[in-house]
């Protein structure tokens, strides 16, 4: 037994060694919504061409919500997914256009085609922070209900849309069944 | 054509240490001096090749050859030279080679300065530091290699050096930090070797001391080097934000302290000792740690390198085999090691054990609360943040701890000290020390501040039991200066580095609760004042460096209408990519910094702007060279030399003896 | 006085201070405040909250992006008198437990806040074993000395 103590260092050792090797595999940067199952925040801002818009203008249906700003690459490597999804009718599409600058938001709309049902123009992040944004871009499922079901951080690709997107999107087609 | 050579010459390095790892440490287990006499030769030639292919590699970093991979990720063509050399360790491939070329450093210094100890134990140490050197180049060449070339087209320019490390203190903290770091593996190697020799006696003690302490000093200043650049790199005055790349050289610090404790017991007593092993095992993996945290992206950070989990599982190897296999070593040999003396409940030792469980638990608390938020991802799925505020509330009150003892402990005698004694030294000390924390801070600073009042307590307490001591020791000589010279130099090394935490102490206490700041939006011609402080703007203008354009700012401080100098502020855009920083101007002094950073130009040459006052700040630094000139004087003492120079002596004697065939047995 | 600067030089050429000019990464925004209370209490919220974007730094230290609009809502929320605990539960319900460098005390975090205490007394624990072995070494040496005492007495006396 006196002995059996010499050995304790090298336990502890090697449930630390597990411990690491396990905590090389999380992805320690992607942070949960805490919106998650929550309605989404109120708002009464305008959109990109300068129409007021609110919560109610929002679709009555399943619809994704796009965070997104002309200085984004990444969203420009995601734009072509959301012109197919809207050019198919297959969801509606309604944008945040996060701290960005009006003309250059317009211009690159008009560039790149426009996917949106409308985009909220949010200049000073005000609304992105109710929302729990922390870069562009992001990508929110929200319900018939209004309320926030799913968030995607980065790039959203056809790989992504039919791997997350699709099977969530079921799910809650048959919930409300 | 080069930088292959540099390759090459990494391979052939390879090739030794392989060597070096296995030859002699067979020829220790079976007596052969042949092979345990290679030991030496085989170290100073991996220093060697290691030596030519990191000069090659410096060759290109200097040349501007971007057809190497990492010269061109790091470097650039408008770089000056002094950071085209120092980019080499900006990246992870060429730190690493960085961080070998220190343990083969290490290995030299060893194969030099052994020629007191017996060849078997010399043998088995470079044996050990051979084949961590194998682990390491393996790394290399398997998964980071420096030399790794860009075909078929190299890139015309570089990348350029991340503009925050284009700094003097990139040019001294790493390489300065690594080879503190590194410098455990030897007093790890001087523990694995005494572990498979199966002996561990005061000799073994003595000649690690001198190593675990130098190795300790070092880090102490590389730790300081990386506070101080922090403080002045990033503009807001912190100089330490327990990030959990900076927390593994300060676990390892910690643990080193505890060991160089616990080694000057066991060398003056015969105890702890296999508890001075385990401690030796488990600070150097301390800094495999720190390499792993760093090079694997376990752990977000801002010091990290680019993550890749293959890296991370390569060192995680490394570690295993290397720490794995030393504690099961230890596991197996150490119950052999019984100590032969006892001490009693009031003693010396207690108090050095006190030390040591202290140190080892915020040793152990620190690394608990850098990887929580990975075990605590691992069971939740959820993130979760730990920093400073939860830090500082955990090590605060050890520290506290610490420094009690620390009081008492020099005063103590070994084996056995009368309660009754200590208390009737100390207890006028510490009456004393509560009357200037109570006093001091209040005159000073005008102001009552529990913090404040409880850093100066201890840092006198610290001071007078400290002055208390060398008074009893040289109270009995004839003259001071007798007393004072017939003490020895550990003592006084001893001595300094404890007035150096005192000193440590008072500038972390006071900068942490009494630094101000104010941010403005300032005209020219305009004031800011600051505590007794003003800061007049005197404009700015544009100027050019050698790779950044900047706007200048003139900034005349003052004190009390007398005048302090100018500062000079900038906001540089670096050329080669565009990136904009800013840079602050330091008023440093003896009792407080001034410094102000620029913000952004606005209308009319107006500019914002925040100036800083930062009473003591420079303390924390000259407390930790204080640590570390005592930790080196303990090391140079004379009784290792003296010894060396009577066995020396013994070995002529014992020659002459058989040279001239009288073997007559020593009379009585 | 004199001696300061002297000591000052003695820093500065150690440190290496003179002739390095300094780089830095800091932001500067200029909020006015009330008083130095709500001042200081927008220092501490900034240093203890953590950017959500960064790769670990306080909100104090990030330039832009994320973390200047999140000053900028501390800055407005101190000024509209929300206490210290609204807002950081206004942070904590938009970006949940990672924004708190100091870790919230839940079942969760129990190991993380009470481990360094357990930490202790483990290490008190052994230390008390190895004192109560060098104790019992201590205890027979003590007893043998004893033992000699009675000899030598034995033997003086004797005589």
């Amino acid at each position: 037994m006196d002995r059996l103590k010499y050995f304790l260092p090298s336990f502890v050792f090697v449930a630390l060694a597990i411990l690491l090797w396990r905590g090389l595999y999380l992805d320690t940067r992607t942070l949960p919504s805490m919106l998650i199952d929550k309605p989404l925040p109120e708002f009464t801002l305008a959109n990109v061409v300068g129409e007021p818009v609110s919560n109610s203008d929002l679709p009555d249906e399943i619809f994704l919500l796009n965070v997104w700003g002309s200085y984004c690459l990444p969203c420009l490597i995601e734009h072509p997914t959301f012109m197919r999804l809207s050019e198919e009718g297959e969801i509606p599409v309604v944008g945040i256009n996060y701290k960005d600058r009006n003309k250059l938001a317009k211009d690159w709309l008009e560039t790149n085609g426009n996917p949106f049902s409308f985009s909220i123009e949010d200049l000073d992040g005000r609304f992105g922070i109710d929302l729990g944004v922390y870069g562009a871009p992001e990508t929110y499922l929200v319900d018939a209900d209004g309320v926030i079901r799913y968030r995607h951080v980065s790039v959203l690709d056809e790989t992504v849309w039919n791997k997350e997107f699709l099977p969530a999107i079921a799910e809650l087609k048959a919930e409300s069944n | 054509m080069i930088p292959e050579l540099g390759q090459f010459s990494l391979i052939l390095a390879f090739c030794l240490s392989i060597l070096l790892g296995t030859l002699p440490m067979i020829g220790a287990a079976r007596g052969n001096i042949l092979w345990m006499n290679l030991a030496r030769p085989l170290a100073a030639g991996t220093f060697v090749f290691l030596s030519i292919s990191i000069g090659i590699l410096a060759y290109a970093f200097a040349t501007d050859d971007f057809s190497v991979q990492i010269v061109a990720a790091q470097s650039n063509s408008l770089l000056p030279m002094q950071y085209k050399l120092t980019a080499l360790w900006g990246g992870h491939e060429g730190s690493f080679l960085l961080w070998t070329f220190m343990l083969s450093g290490w290995m030299l210094a060893v194969s030099v300065f052994s020629k007191s100890m017996p060849i078997e134990f010399v043998a088995r140490v470079l044996g050990v530091l051979g084949l961590l050197c194998v682990a390491y180049i393996l790394f290399m060449l398997a998964t980071s290699n420096p030399f790794m070339r860009i075909v078929p087209l190299p890139p015309g320019d570089g990348s350029d050096l991340n503009t925050a490390l284009q700094d003097f203190g990139f040019i001294v903290h790493p390489p300065t930090l690594y080879m503190g770091y590194v410098g455990f593996s030897v007093v790890f190697a001087f523990a694995i070797a005494a572990l498979l020799s199966g002996r561990l006696d005061a000799a073994w003690a003595r000649w690690s001391r001198p190593w675990a302490n130098i190795s300790w000093a070092i880090l102490t200043i590389g730790i300081a080097l990386g506070s101080w650049w922090a403080y002045y790199e990033l503009g807001w005055g912190g100089w330490w934000a327990w990030d959990p790349v900076e927390n593994p050289p300060l676990i390892t610090w910690l643990l080193g302290t505890a060991l160089i404790h616990s080694l000057a017991v066991t060398e003056k007593r015969g105890v702890f000792k296999s508890w001075t092993v385990l401690l030796a095992i488990l600070a150097f993996s301390g800094s495999l740690l720190g390499t792993f945290i760093t090079r694997s992206g376990l752990l977000t950070s801002v010091h990290a390198f680019a993550s890749d989990p293959t890296r991370g599982v390569f060192i995680l190897g490394i570690l295993g085999i290397a720490v794995g296999g030393a504690l099961l070593l230890f596991a197996f040999r150490a119950p052999l090691m019984k100590s032969e003396f006892g001490f009693g409940l009031v003693s010396r030792e207690i108090f050095l054990l006190a030390n040591n469980v202290l140190l080892v638990v915020s040793a152990a608390s620190i690394f608990l609360g850098t990887l929580f938020p990975m075990v605590y991802q691992a069971l939740t799925d959820d993130l979760i943040s730990i920093g400073p505020p939860y830090f500082n509330a955990i090590f605060g009150p050890l520290m506290v701890l610490l420094i009690l003892i620390l009081g008492v402990g020099p005063m103590s005698r070994w084996k056995r000290t009368s309660t009754s004694y200590l208390v009737q030294q100390l207890a006028k000390v510490a009456a004393v020390s509560i009357a200037i924390g109570l006093v001091l801070p209040l005159l000073v600073l005008f102001e009552i501040s529990f913090a404040a009042i409880v850093c100066v307590v201890l840092a006198s307490w610290i001071v007078l039991s400290m002055a208390k001591d060398l008074r009893n020791k040289i109270i009995n000589k004839e003259t001071v200066s007798k007393g004072l010279r017939a003490l020895s130099l550990s003592y006084y090394g001893m001595q300094i580095a404890h007035i150096g935490v005192a000193v440590m102490l008072i500038g972390v206490g006071l900068t942490s609760y009494f630094s101000i700041e104010r941010s403005v939006l300032l005209a020219p011609g305009a004031t800011v004042t600051l505590g007794s402080y003003a800061f007049r703007f005197d404009g700015s203008e544009p100027i050019r460096g050698p790779n950044y354009v900047a706007d200048q700012a003139t900034f005349s401080i003052s004190k009390d209408d007398s005048s302090l100098g100018e500062l000079y502020p900038e906001r540089r855009i670096y050329l080669a990519t565009g990136t904009p920083s800013t840079e602050m101007a330091i008023d440093a002094g003896f009792l407080r910094d001034l410094f102000i950073t620029l913000g952004e130009e606005k209308e009319d040459g107006a500019w914002t702007m925040t100036v800083y006052v930062k009473p003591f700040v420079r303390w924390i630094w000259l407390g930790a060279i204080f640590m570390a000139a005592g930790g080196t004087l303990a090391a140079a003492d004379k009784r290792y030399r003296r010894l060396r120079q009577r066995k020396f002596a013994k070995d002529i004697a014992a020659k002459e003896k058989l040279d001239s065939g009288n073997l007559q047995p020593a009379s009585s | 006085m004199r001696t300061f600067r002297y000591l000052n030089c003695i820093c500065l050429s150690v440190l290496f201070i003179l002739g390095v000019a300094p780089d830095s990464i800091a932001q500067v925004d200029t909020f006015e405040f009330d008083n130095d209370v709500q001042q200081q209490r927008f220092r501490t919220l900034s240093d203890e909250l953590r950017c959500p974007m960064c790769q670990n730094t306080n909100l104090s230290g990030s330039t832009g992006g994320v973390a200047e609009d999140l000053r900028r809502e501390i800055h407005r929320m101190i000024l509209g008198g929300m206490s210290d605990r609204d807002i950081e539960r206004f942070m904590f319900e938009r970006y949940g437990d990672f924004i708190f460098y100091r870790p919230r005390l839940t079942a969760q975090t129990l190991l993380l806040w009470f481990g360094p205490l357990c930490f202790l007394l483990v290490g008190g624990f052994f230390a008390r074993g190895i004192f109560k072995r060098a104790k019992e070494v201590d205890d027979i040496e003590s007893e043998l000395d004893e033992s000699q005492k009675a000899r030598l007495n034995e033997l003086i006396g004797g005589k």
